[in-house]
């Protein structure tokens, strides 16, 4: 792999041992990748703290946090000094809400453990942003910037709404490039790469935020990880806003592996059908009508049965200030069932808004719960007695069941709120 | 030449190098593509995934023979761990580049391949022997099926 003169230096130690290792890595991985060369970044999202007894131990026999870091975010295990990050590092979600240690099911042990590897990562830069949803706090990319982001529903959020340009990345690459502003220059930074491979062609019209997650997951289905163009010749009707779009890569990415789509007249690689193509010619032509929207919602309540609901989970990926109003106004003047629990996920920075707006007040009032760094697949934390759960998430009803054994039934906000208040799940496809 | 007295039963494939060095093992193959986050267990290096085909079944020690990696950003954490907890395959064989397999295998320390001459999931069966160079691109198997250690020298 090509490497620049300062690359070569970083390689050769003029940076310190901890820099050395990063290039080192970033070496290996480029090559494995039959990567040409590194490209800059100046953006990085990452998970970098320590949440569970293994990394606990291993802190304490290696050496600490530099030792966790070396050997989890580095590949090294020669224990290297960690220096201050080079570049902007947002820290993605976690393995809980430090908040809520009995609620998760965390001993106060563990949680102490996170918070001295959370100063840790603050001192070293890390912004504590604790979300899947980096692009709703501060880290906004511009259309055209290399970053290196994990977390599969913010790369896909990143390339395709913003029109910047990741891969997935892992805990890892991501730990090299914040000591070098470096990583492997394939896959989504190349242009070509970016370029439409299939087109959906749309029947009917897309409005509601659950309606844009069901043609998420029917699109991942279908093209796994190849780059979707969603096309209408009506054109798209209301143009979707964060939430639905936000829901839409986060199901196309969990069915499939969608990193990249494109909605014609939309996103901002996408102007016409033949510029999200490139001129070139689909692999496939997919139609998405009122037959595969009603099998895509069959598919995602496949392990529902019973219509008694313990718990309703909101937030994934974690909601917006705009959905929490809306699941406020929904609940308030009602009660969560007594064989019921509300919990919703969002962001550090939205929950202090959602408190001051006076929405927290509104939703713990009803019952519910309004949490932060984590959701119930993250953490494998769910009410005690949790058989049925309720969910306005395409990605969340992917994962609860496979993760935790539990029926899911997939619906909108209000059918969700609903079920919290009567412990009864009434949805059905409009 | 060891091929050719065992009666054939030893085939070689060529392929690029993803991580150096040398392993042997016994092969474990499957045409579905592996989850990292949610679909193993590292502490024992088995297959969780429902509907895996793999399920319940560890590949630690083994050759592991499969189309890529799917899933969560979190693939190369969970074959990092298990690298840790010393489960993880002797090497791995696979088709599909992508980032979180290429990253996943690096971290692992496993002897690892791609881009070959022939698909290994076309002819490597799991219970066949598997010699992986990666340094070289050379994989060498052989297969169970024909090989009866009753005649063997």
């Amino acid at each position: 792999m090509y490497l620049t003169d300062d690359e070569k230096a970083m390689r050769d130690g003029s940076g310190g041992a901890a820099v050395q290792k990063a290039m080192d890595l970033l070496v290996r991985y480029g090559e494995a990748l039959g990567a040409e060369r590194l490209v800059e970044t100046r953006n990085v999202c990452a998970t970098i703290t320590s949440t569970t007894p293994f990394q606990r131990d291993f802190a304490l026999k290696q050496g600490g946090m530099d030792a966790v870091f070396s050997e989890f975010s580095l590949d090294s295990q020669e224990v290297v000094p960690i220096p201050k990050f080079k570049v902007f590092t947002s820290h993605l979600q976690l393995g809980f809400d430090p908040g809520q240690p009995e609620r998760m099911g965390v001993s106060e042990d563990i949680v102490r453990f996170y918070e001295k590897s959370e100063r840790h990562a603050a001192g070293l830069g890390a912004q504590i942003m604790n979300t899947c949803t980096p692009y709703q706090v501060g880290n906004i990319p511009t259309r055209g910037e290399h970053c290196a982001w994990m977390e599969s529903s913010a790369v896909i959020y990143c390339n395709s709404v913003l029109g910047a340009r990741t891969n997935a990345e892992g805990r890892e690459s991501t730990g090299a490039a914040m000591l070098t502003g470096r990583i492997p220059y394939w896959g989504y930074h190349l242009d070509e790469h970016r370029l439409g491979t299939h087109v959906v062609e749309l029947d009917i019209e897309i409005e509601s935020v659950q309606d844009w997650g069901l043609l998420g997951y029917f699109i991942g289905e279908q093209v796994q990880d190849r780059v979707p163009v969603v096309h209408s010749r009506r054109g798209i009707g209301r143009v979707p806003n964060l939430p639905r779009l936000k829901h839409f890569g986060a199901a196309a990415s969990s069915s499939g592996g969608v990193e990249m789509y494109h909605v014609v007249g939309v996103t901002p690689e996408a102007l016409s059908l033949e510029q999200a193509l490139g001129g070139r010619k689909p692999a496939q032509v997919l139609r998405y009508g009122e037959a595969e929207r009603r099998a895509t919602y069959e598919t995602i309540n496949a392990t529902a049965r019973s219509a008694d609901i313990q718990y309703v989970m909101l937030g994934c990926p974690h909601y917006t200030i705009e959905q929490i109003w809306e699941a406020a106004q929904l609940i308030e003047g009602r009660k969560v069932h007594p064989g019921c629990e509300l919990w919703i996920f969002t962001p550090r920075a939205i929950k202090s808004l959602a408190d001051r707006n006076g929405y927290t007040k509104i939703i713990e009032d009803a019952g519910g719960i309004l949490m932060t760094d984590s959701c119930s697949a993250m953490s494998r934390a769910v009410p005690k007695g949790t058989q049925t759960v309720a969910l306005d998430s395409a990605k969340q009803a992917h994962y609860l069941p496979a993760i935790l054994g539990v029926q899911a039934w997939f619906g909108s906000t209000a059918e969700c709120i609903d079920a919290a208040c009567t412990g009864r799940w009434n949805g059905s496809l409009a | 030449m060891s091929g050719q007295t065992l009666g054939g039963q030893t085939l070689v494939i060529r392929g690029r190098k993803v991580v150096g060095g040398v392993a042997e093992g016994e092969a474990m193959v499957t045409r579905d593509q592996i989850s990292g986050w949610g679909g193993i267990d590292p502490r024992t290096g088995t297959v969780v995934e429902t509907r895996h085909s793999l399920r319940g079944q560890s590949f630690a020690g083994k050759v592991l023979v499969f189309p890529g990696a799917k899933g969560s950003s979190g693939w190369s954490a969970m074959f990092h761990v298990a690298r840790l907890m010393n489960t993880v395959p002797a090497a791995f064989l696979f088709n599909e580049m992508t980032t979180k397999v290429a990253l996943g295998t690096v971290v692992s320390h496993s002897p690892s391949m791609t881009d070959f001459d022939r698909d290994p999931l076309g002819c490597i069966e799991t219970g066949d022997w598997v010699r992986v160079d990666a340094d070289r691109g050379i994989v060498e198997v052989t297969k169970k099926n024909k090989h009866n250690p009753e005649t063997a020298p």
